[in-house]
């Protein structure tokens, strides 16, 4: 190198990042407009930006760093539509202490916001194809802005299928939307439970189980799942022997985050930064690290 | 900060006993020198007032999970590895206020960030240390983000390189071609010389701020012989390495055996005390401190290093990713070793040899990649 | 009305297998119906049919008492259902339950065993195809165990 640092040229990942303030590591305060419960530890919380009404533009895949005030900070992903950036839609899961406290949070209080951060789902790539989406858990929430994306533009896309799998059927997310996706003709929408009680009317069975049960060319469609990494691994496995190669599917990872600018090492997956190379990977960029233990 | 090679670069020579008019210079332009020190038995890096600061007939003995200060029996100033510290704690502090904020009614405000740094002078940076600092360059400030804090302290910083003449056992530069001689990206670069009577340095600018000082010193033009001179001392250390790595095929290598059992067997012997990772120089994973006033209105968040080698680094969803030593230890080698490559495109090691001096069981990067190199283990 | 040999022969379940050995498994199939709340059959009733599900979704279900009906697995078009009229006791250990209008064809459970145990080469192919089945039962089974989703704290 003739120089110690050439050109430091701020490289952007994705066009949203650049509605970045200078110091990246500074929230920026958001109000609560609306808290909504979802289940019973699950919740959704709509912002919006306290000092501006500057549109919030995302990639459906991205996540924010949310802060409670003299709390904390955690990375969550964005779950709302990319075509309404004035609300900044987050599912979250209370597991922790500053999810607990957002969970307590009215409306018309304020959060700090960091993001977005990372790279999304490959909806331009699926364009003209099938899409498979297929989601465990509170990994719904990360697909459903792809979701409202692809719905919007519906004709640019062939089969689109929804698989999800929850833990309970009350535990299943967004169940008014998915009814309504559900008697949608142009998308094939199957849910199930890993448990059931005898007054529950849908499938009972692990999510990989439907794979083999929808209709799409896996020649000619591009897979995306969210949900935990036992249950994306099943997923890729049923995929794989539905003739789907492994470089239409694609994973959305998750690992310990501080600052989510590559700066903390905290979430590095072998050489990748899950912050900013991820969270959603190609399966075959990540493959190699995928069924190691411990990475 | 950008450190532009000197266009017209300056060899000067400067008297041993002169040395002190290095120290007015850099003062009289508002520096704080920060250099080599003894402290608590080992050569730390702290603030100098004068040449009397230095570690002057000092060295040090290295080995594995040994670090010894003796007398050299010589008058020279810089006859002496790296310490325990690195210039890592002055431009990426150990622990750092990133922000305060106070609440107001509609949400929260930044209050005034902190004051204005001091300009430092990094006096006595070795070339394993200068790599360092480019390695940090490349994960803080070229990697599609800027760090700040990095930005600021490393564009204020006037680095003085001494070339070194006095590597340890536990050295290896030569082999990850950091050293031992810096060829650029300093402002000044001095070579310490004592043959026989005479004792002084060959100075050479690096950058327009070095050209002025070396004019400022007023000092001869060195000759050829001194130059000569200041070349051999450099090329005899390149000669007195005390270890090697073979970086050929490391990376792949590494990445092949990720399941080999000597990970778990390195493992057993690791204490998780996390020594290697704070005397790193290059070493850059932190975590995040947010706390509160006791009124609650006022919030900061701090930064402070952290270490790959705790259970909490990879802490997720009420587990820790990484729950066994060998798999630590695993990362952090094979990071410096392999993804850093992939990451910033250089190793994340430059050779200093800190890592196994201060393991207090001695384990050795170089030992470790190598029998980790050694073979591919069937997967 | 198709031949149900003709049906057989389309399901997964039969890809690779003889003609003749189609045929003989025919000869023991029947075409059943059954209405949304009925009854396949109920756990502890002696097992002697072998059910391919062609239209319909049926739960598997245990009844606990302090808890009431719990689903086990849910099976729909296409699945297979039941191998207890393969192993002694030949008891069901489950109710399975019509979820909805349901028709399924019926294989004499008894009949394939007889004839399993005089043609060993038809035996073999049958318990290939339903160690498979087993196979993704368990391991779906495994995965339901491991409660994907709960919080693991």
């Amino acid at each position: 190198m003739e120089t110690l640092v050439s050109d430091v040229k701020q490289e952007l990942p994705t066009d949203s990042m650049a509605v970045l303030t200078a110091d990246p590591m500074i929230p920026e305060p958001f109000r609560v407009v609306q808290r909504k419960p979802e289940t019973e530890d699950t919740f959704t919380l709509v912002l919006e930006r306290a000092q501006s009404d500057r549109p919030f533009e995302f990639q459906p895949g991205q996540f924010n760093m949310l802060y409670v005030f003299g709390v904390g900070e955690v990375p969550i992903s964005i779950s709302g539509d990319p075509a309404q950036p004035q609300r900044l839609v987050h599912t979250i899961r209370a597991v922790g202490t500053v999810t607990r406290a957002m969970q307590k949070l009215r409306k018309g209080a304020i959060v700090g916001v960091r993001g977005p951060f990372g790279r999304g789902w490959p909806v331009l790539e699926a364009q003209q194809q099938d899409v498979v989406i297929v989601a465990g858990g509170i990994g719904l929430a990360p697909l459903r802005p792809a979701l409202y994306h692809i719905l919007r533009h519906r004709d640019a896309y062939g089969r689109v299928v929804l698989l999800y799998g929850a833990r309970t059927p009350e535990d299943i997310l967004y169940i008014k939307e998915l009814e309504k996706w559900r008697g949608r003709f142009d998308m094939e929408v199957k849910v199930t439970v890993d448990r059931a009680l005898g007054d529950w009317h849908g499938h009972v069975g692990v999510v990989t189980q439907l794979i083999p049960k929808t209709s799409f060319d896996p020649q000619n469609a591009i897979a995306m799942i969210c949900g935990p990494e036992i249950m994306m691994r099943f997923t890729i496995y049923e995929l794989q022997r539905s003739g789907m190669p492994n470089d239409r599917i694609y994973v959305s990872m998750e690992r310990n985050m501080k600052c989510a600018i590559g700066f903390c090492g905290h979430c590095q997956y072998g050489p990748k930064f899950i912050c900013k190379d991820g969270p959603v990977f190609r399966y075959t960029e990540i493959e190699n690290l995928f069924g190691i233990r411990e990475i | 900060m950008s450190k532009k090679k000197d266009a017209s670069p300056q060899t000067v020579t400067l008297p041993s006993n002169d040395l002190s008019r290095l120290f007015q210079v850099l003062q009289s332009r508002g520096y704080t020198i920060l250099g080599p020190t003894v402290r608590d038995g080992a050569i730390v890096y702290d603030e100098l007032d004068s040449p009397d600061d230095l570690p002057r007939g000092w060295t040090d003995e290295q080995e594995k999970g040994r670090y010894r200060l003796k007398k050299s029996g010589y008058g020279t100033y810089f006859s002496f590895a790296v310490g325990p510290h690195s210039w890592k704690q002055y431009l990426y502090p150990p622990r750092v206020r990133l922000w305060q904020m106070h609440k107001n009614g509609t949400g929260f405000e930044l209050n005034a960030q902190n004051g204005p740094l001091k300009k430092y002078a990094f006096l006595g940076v070795r070339s394993c240390e200068l790599h360092a600092i480019e390695i940090l360059d490349r994960v803080l400030l070229q990697n599609g983000f800027e760090d700040p804090t990095y930005k600021a302290r490393r564009k204020e910083a006037l680095i003085i390189v001494v070339q070194c003449t006095a590597p340890a056992s536990t050295c290896f530069c030569a082999s990850m071609q950091t050293g031992p001689k810096a060829e650029r990206g300093f402002d000044l670069a001095m070579t310490e010389v004592a043959d026989g009577e005479r004792h002084y340095f060959v100075l050479q600018s690096g950058s327009d701020a070095g050209r002025e000082i070396v004019q400022e010193l007023a000092c001869a033009a060195a000759t050829a012989e001194e130059i000569a001179a200041a070349e051999q001392a450099v090329k005899a250390a390149a000669e007195r390495m005390g270890r090697t790595l073979d970086t050929h095929g490391l990376q792949a290598a590494l990445y092949a055996n990720r399941e080999h059992p000597h990970w778990r067997e390195v493992g057993e012997r690791c204490l998780n005390c996390t020594n290697c990772t704070q005397v790193c120089p290059t070493c850059f994973c932190t975590t995040v401190e947010d706390i509160t006033d006791l009124t609650g209105a006022t919030a900061e968040r701090w930064r402070r290093w952290d270490s790959c080698f705790t259970m909490e680094f990879s802490y997720l969803h009420g587990g820790s990713v990484r729950s066994s030593a060998g798999a630590r230890y695993r990362q952090w080698l094979t990071h410096k070793l392999a993804s850093w490559v992939d990451q910033f495109g250089a190793f994340g090691c430059v050779g200093c040899g800190r890592c196994i001096a201060w393991c207090p069981v001695g384990i050795d990067i170089t030992e470790e990649a190598r029998i980790m190199c050694a073979e591919t283990v069937n997967q | 009305m198709e031949n149900l040999d003709v049906v057989l022969k389309k399901h997964p379940f039969f890809e690779g297998m003889s003609e003749e050995h189609i045929r003989f498994i025919a000869g023991c199939a029947a075409n059943e119906v059954y209405k949304n709340g009925d009854y396949l059959f109920r756990d502890g009733e002696s097992a002697d049919k072998f059910y391919f599900i062609r239209h319909g979704h049926v739960a598997l279900e245990l009844h606990a008492p302090e808890r009431g009906v719990l689903t086990i697995q849910t099976l729909g078009e296409g699945d297979v259902l039941g191998w207890s009229w393969l192993i002694p006791p030949y008891k069901w250990h489950f109710d399975a339950r019509a979820m909805t209008l349901t028709r399924v064809l019926a294989l004499d459970g008894k009949c394939l065993r007889k004839k399993c145990e005089t043609d060993y080469q038809l035996g073999y192919e049958l318990m290939k195809r339903i160690a498979h089945i087993m196979e993704e039962r368990l391991h779906a089974t495994r995965l339901q165990l491991l409660d994907m989703y709960g919080v693991h704290a």
